[in-house]
């Protein structure tokens, strides 16, 4: 790999010697010896196996729940229900205040989404667990749900979460995030073209190796030792914290090995059910997902629909952008209304657009929560983003590297959100992705850049 | 619930268990014996992280009842580098960048020593084809490949 100082006049002067040569992982030894430590690499005497119950229904009422037979079943050792947990409605971004709190740890009285844990089975072995889950019985009234974002929205939808009660977020700027630059409908007036296409996306599950889980262990100092896979160590203590209300330095947290991640392991799920059977039962409790349980259960990437309005002109300018992002967030907020955010801030696209109007939904449907996943609330906006530039590229016949030459950002540019551009290179990266693609772009565009204004 | 006895040859070593007669022998190598290299990523034969080799073939411990393996010699990617010193197939992993989380790096490992005990100079086709009941999802699988292929080179450089 070639490293090029010439592009930029501020570049740093220092010999940076290590990019483009290869250094061994320092944790590559570990895994082709097979001695890296993965958090259920653990055994502990006594350990307690936790299963849960799951919905069988996508929005249901629970009208009771009756334990006693699976109370009965050799090997149990303790059955956990919604009264048992501490502080049981929570909401993972309550940490950076964002609420309101709208997620429980074991349902309570209600069911929004099919696989929600009802009710946790801890036992010797993992199968008297899942027998014992089987026997435990739930009365269940079903109740109409919703799976479309906007079926969701529409007025007399079931409402997913009544402690949203409303079937969107309610940001600080209303309904939904917005961006709002310059006049977007006189620049559609003024535009020789006007394109308005809609993308949309399916949910997209993360499905790593390792399945999430953790193993947890009463110390002699009144502590608990949390192994974990979670990507979030601190966020996940903070939220186990506030759930079990229990003192964050009552908490050990060892992790940091994760068998694959990609996001989905960035919620707080397993551990804080885990800690508290570890306290109730004073014994070690493992807590993995089944295979089954990673596919349908762990939070997937949002489902989202993304509709962009373009007003574009021959020589190739566009002069207007409309976006309407939804993100369908499932049950509960989770990262959602965070990810539906990023996306206001990021549809404009690396390219300078003087008129910009931007609406982003974050919406409730009886569907599994989704979270993070790799770039979530930016990765989808740019499929449909660039699958957007070369439609209005072939619309008005000029070849699709050039259009976007032509509308890319650079430095001191205003962008819709109002932050002054710094930095691009996007102009160089074309530059140098044509010559690699073998991609002819004409001269003009090799001679602009990212710095100096005027092709 | 009745203990049944289990005895094999654990990477050379004697081993000797009593277990519940239907435990896996991924279940009774990670939980009894405390060799945890085998990886349990799906317990229903799909993903190929629990493989191990058994007199020689290599199976899927996860599908494997211990309780049937009584007398067999059995090797994990644990017991594979000796005094210390990486197989060639480890040492050729780690130089080719073929690891990433890790979770599936023992059964690829697995996978391509019974490759190379059956074939030691494969095409790449057969490193593909042996390496296909086995899920990388961090996507790496071209390092691997790459990595049985040069280990595969070292050792008939070596023999020659």
């Amino acid at each position: 790999m070639e490293l090029r100082k010439s592009y930029f006049a501020d570049q740093r002067k220092d010999d940076l010697h290590e990019i483009g040569q290869p250094r061994p992982r320092s944790d590559s030894p570990g895994h082709v010896t097979g001695k890296t430590a993965y958090f259920a690499d653990r055994n502990f005497p006594g350990m307690l196996h936790l299963k849960m119950v799951r919905s069988p229904h996508h929005h249901a009422r629970i009208r009771s729940i009756d334990i006693s037979e699976a109370e009965k079943h050799p090997g149990v050792v303790k059955i956990l229900t919604a009264k048992d947990v501490p502080h049981n409605v929570y909401t993972i971004l309550i940490l950076i205040q964002i609420g309101p709190e709208d997620e429980t740890v074991l349902a309570d009285g209600k069911v929004r989404w099919k696989g929600e844990a009802v009710v946790a089975v801890l036992a010797e072995t993992e199968r008297a667990a899942q027998e014992a889950a089987a026997k435990v019985k739930v009365d269940y009234e079903v109740l109409p749900a919703v799976f479309d974002m906007e079926e969701a929205l529409k007025p007399g939808a079931p409402t997913v979460n009544e402690y949203h009660g409303r079937n969107y977020y309610l940001y600080d700027s209303g309904e939904c995030r917005k961006v709002r630059f310059g006049d977007v409908e006189a620049g559609f007036a003024g535009a020789d073209h006007v394109l308005e296409q809609t993308y949309q996306s399916s949910p997209i599950e993360h499905a790593p190796t390792e399945t999430t889980g953790c193993i947890v262990v009463p110390e002699g100092n009144d502590r608990f030792t949390c192994y974990t896979n979670t990507q979030a160590m601190f966020f996940t203590l903070d939220n186990a914290s506030i759930i079990l209300q229990m003192p964050g330095n009552k908490l050990h947290f060892v992790g940091g090995t994760v068998g694959g991640g990609f996001g989905g392991k960035v919620d707080v799920i397993v551990e804080p059910i885990a800690i508290l059977g570890a306290k109730l039962t004073g014994r070690p409790v493992s807590f993995i997902y089944s295979r089954e349980e990673e596919m349908q259960i762990s939070s997937p990437r949002a489902a989202e629909k993304v509709v962009i309005k373009d007003g574009v002109m021959n020589d190739g300018r566009i002069v207007a952008r409309k976006v309407t992002g939804y993100t369908d967030a499932g049950a509960y907020s989770r990262h959602s209304p965070y990810g539906a955010q990023k996306g206001a801030g990021h549809y404009p696209g690396p390219y300078t657009i003087p008129n910009v109007w931007i609406d982003t939904y974050c919406v409730y449907t009886n569907r599994t929560p989704s979270s993070a996943m790799r770039g979530f609330g930016v990765t989808i906006g740019d499929f449909a983003l660039e699958v957007q530039m070369d439609k209005l590229a072939r619309l008005i016949g000029m070849d699709p590297l050039e259009f976007r030459f032509i509308n890319a950002y650079r430095d001191g540019d205003m962008k819709a959100h109002r932050q002054p551009t710094e930095g691009a290179a996007l102009i160089e990266c074309m530059q140098e992705a044509s010559r690699a693609a073998n991609w002819p772009v004409a001269e003009k565009y090799l001679s602009m850049s990212s710095y100096a204004k005027g092709v | 619930m009745a203990k049944v006895p289990v005895q094999f040859t654990l990477n050379g070593a004697e081993k000797a268990e009593f277990i519940d007669s239907g435990t896996t022998l991924l279940h009774a190598l990670r939980d009894k014996i405390g060799d945890t290299s085998p990886k349990g990523g799906c317990h229903q034969g799909t993903c190929g992280g629990c493989s191990v080799i058994i007199d020689g073939e290599l199976r899927l411990s996860c599908l494997t009842l211990a309780e049937t393996c009584n007398g067999a010699a059995i090797t994990t990617a644990s017991g594979l580098s000796e005094g210390g010193v990486l197989h060639p197939l480890q040492r050729a992993f780690l130089d080719a960048f073929a690891t990433q989380c890790g979770f599936c790096t023992p059964g690829m490992i697995m996978a391509a020593t019974v490759l190379l005990d059956h074939t030691p100079n494969p095409s790449r086709d057969e490193v593909v084809e042996a390496l296909s009941g086995n899920i990388c999802r961090c996507t790496g699988y071209e390092p691997i490949i790459q990595a049985v292929l040069t280990a595969a080179r070292s050792n008939s450089q070596n023999a020659a």
